[in-house]
């Protein structure tokens, strides 16, 4: 099955569905020029992202370079200060390795803010004039990167949305899709059943051990699971309140485990282990909705499905993201932020089959160009932090 | 057919989810079967589709949320007085086989 017929090739063999120029800052000294260079161009697929830190961290390297790196991203402008300690060079080398077009501008060396801003849009005009040309391409199915997430829960999103999205995700994998489910903390309950869908039992063990570290991570962080209110909304057991959210992974068999910016290696439904490995040291895993959308765009989703109940408004840099609305009362309020009403099963007007399909069709018509809400509206949220990773081994992705 | 005010996320669930407030006295249809709803339910909450017998899983989303605790006639209220947890806390356990040890 084809997603698209005019995806953009890039050199790396990979496609986009988007065309989009990154401005990246490499420290938050050089957030405000890099913002400034974006906004007369925020019509023109311009998009800013970057990392606040000054102290070096190999997972936001690793994130910074896969999202620079990322199918719908065709060019990147860096923005750096000069004396923070992210490596541009190795950055700009990648980038370029990966055959898009980069510049680097670097502050303290060509004239302060001013002139970095008139130099940066300079840079920024003829990066759009290279990147004009890339080859469209048809996107078959089994290249095809959906990420899953949600925010702003209520009652009505283990029942209505989720499960929705878990009905769009069956029918990605089983047309040859890669669907990625996170949040490892809210599926604590959930471990067995999920080991149980592993096509392997060694990567089944991988997947349990992956929620007990996020148990004992949140225990660390004096997070509890289950409160009364969940049980005031009818919720029973730790495992009813954390299915709610499995609900979203669907049916399909587990094909692996990913870390932030490990891509899918072949179609099929993954999970994303955001909590960090080792002792607990920057706080909170994802400290808002974005920063687990970051890391789901750094696997190589091209699109994100956002659940929520109460109703979130964000979008993102690089993807575009879905929003599915889980409350009818919700999605009367916030329509104009809102891309499906799942809320509709509720009423009698939908069925989570046909919501599930309504999700899956929309994937496929904002792969072929139509602009999400969030994206019509030019929401560009990005977040990025500090995290530390071991590195994935292979039981994690079994050939099978 | 079941009652419109009430979900069945899977078909081999042998929970229905209420997706609306049912106020005590209401009647409603499991399967061409009417029962009286014995308390108010608001939205989210859980009947038996079927009779439950003691022990047996709960089923929601085609998945164990947990075990009956007594046996739960169908259309019956299912929540904190009638079933439990079979999750044992992770964290719990490796605190409990491993004293001493931080995780």
């Amino acid at each position: 099955m084809i997603v698209t017929e005019r995806a953009y090739l890039r050199s790396d063999g990979r496609k986009g569905i988007r065309n989009h120029l990154l401005v990246a800052y490499l420290v938050e000294c050089a957030h405000h020029v890099a913002r400034e260079i974006v906004h007369p161009f925020r019509e023109s697929g311009v998009e800013l992202i970057g990392f606040g830190g000054c102290y070096p961290n190999a997972y936001a390297a690793k994130m910074m370079r896969q999202l620079c790196t990322h199918p719908n991203v065709g060019g990147v402008l860096l923005l750096s200060l000069g004396c923070e300690s992210f490596k541009r060079t190795e950055l700009s080398e990648a980038i370029a390795a990966s055959g898009r077009p980069v510049e680097t501008l670097v502050i303290q060396q060509s004239g302060g803010t001013r002139k970095t801003i008139e130099q940066g849009r300079v840079l920024v005009q003829q990066l759009l004039t290279q990147m004009a040309d890339v080859p469209r391409v048809p996107l078959e199915m089994r290249e095809f990167v959906v990420g899953t997430i949600c925010g702003g829960s209520d009652a009505t999103s283990g029942i209505t949305a989720n499960p929705s999205v878990g009905r769009a995700f069956d029918r990605l994998v089983r047309e040859g899709g890669s669907g990625i489910f996170e949040e490892t903390g809210e599926l604590i309950g959930c471990e067995a059943i999920m080991a149980e869908r592993a096509v392997t039992a060694e990567l089944g063990t991988i997947l349990e051990t992956a929620v007990t570290k996020a148990a004992a991570y949140y225990t660390v962080l004096g997070h509890g699971s289950f409160a009364t209110g969940n049980a005031e909304g009818g919720l029973t057991t730790q495992e009813e309140k954390s299915m709610g959210a499995y609900a979203r992974s669907g049916g399909s068999r587990i094909s692996g485990l990913l870390k932030p910016g490990d891509v899918p290696p072949s179609g099929g439904l993954y999970l994303l282990d955001v909590v960090p490995d080792g002792e607990v040291r920057f706080g909170f895993p994802n400290i808002n909705d974005n920063a687990g959308i970051a890391e789901l765009i750094a696997c190589g989703a091209h699109v994100i499905l956002f659940t929520t109940g109460r109703g979130s408004v964000v979008g993102s840099a690089i993807s575009p993201v879905i929003k599915v609305c889980a409350n009818p009362e919700t999605y009367q309020r916030l329509s104009e932020d809102m891309d499906v009403d799942a809320g509709k099963i509720l009423e009698g007007r939908g069925t989570l089959d046909s919501v599930g399909d309504e999700i899956f069709d929309l994937s496929l018509a904002v792969a072929r160009g139509d602009k999400s809400k969030s994206e019509a509206l030019m929401h560009q949220e990005f977040v990025l932090t500090y995290k530390t990773f071991e590195p994935i081994g292979p039981s994690c992705l079994p050939r099978v | 057919m079941s009652d419109p005010r009430l979900l069945r996320l899977d078909p081999l669930d042998n929970v229905l989810v209420t997706i609306q407030t049912l106020q005590a006295g209401d009647r409603v249809t499991i399967d061409g079967r009417e029962v009286t709803v014995p308390s108010r339910l608001t939205l989210g909450h859980k009947l038996a589709a079927r009779d439950i017998r003691n022990g047996e899983k709960i089923l929601k989303y085609h998945m164990p949320i947990g075990s009956a605790t007594r046996d739960i006639a169908a259309g019956e209220h299912v929540h904190l007085h009638n079933m439990k947890s079979d999750y044992i806390d992770t964290v719990e356990m490796q605190a409990r086989h491993s004293s001493g040890r931080s995780t």
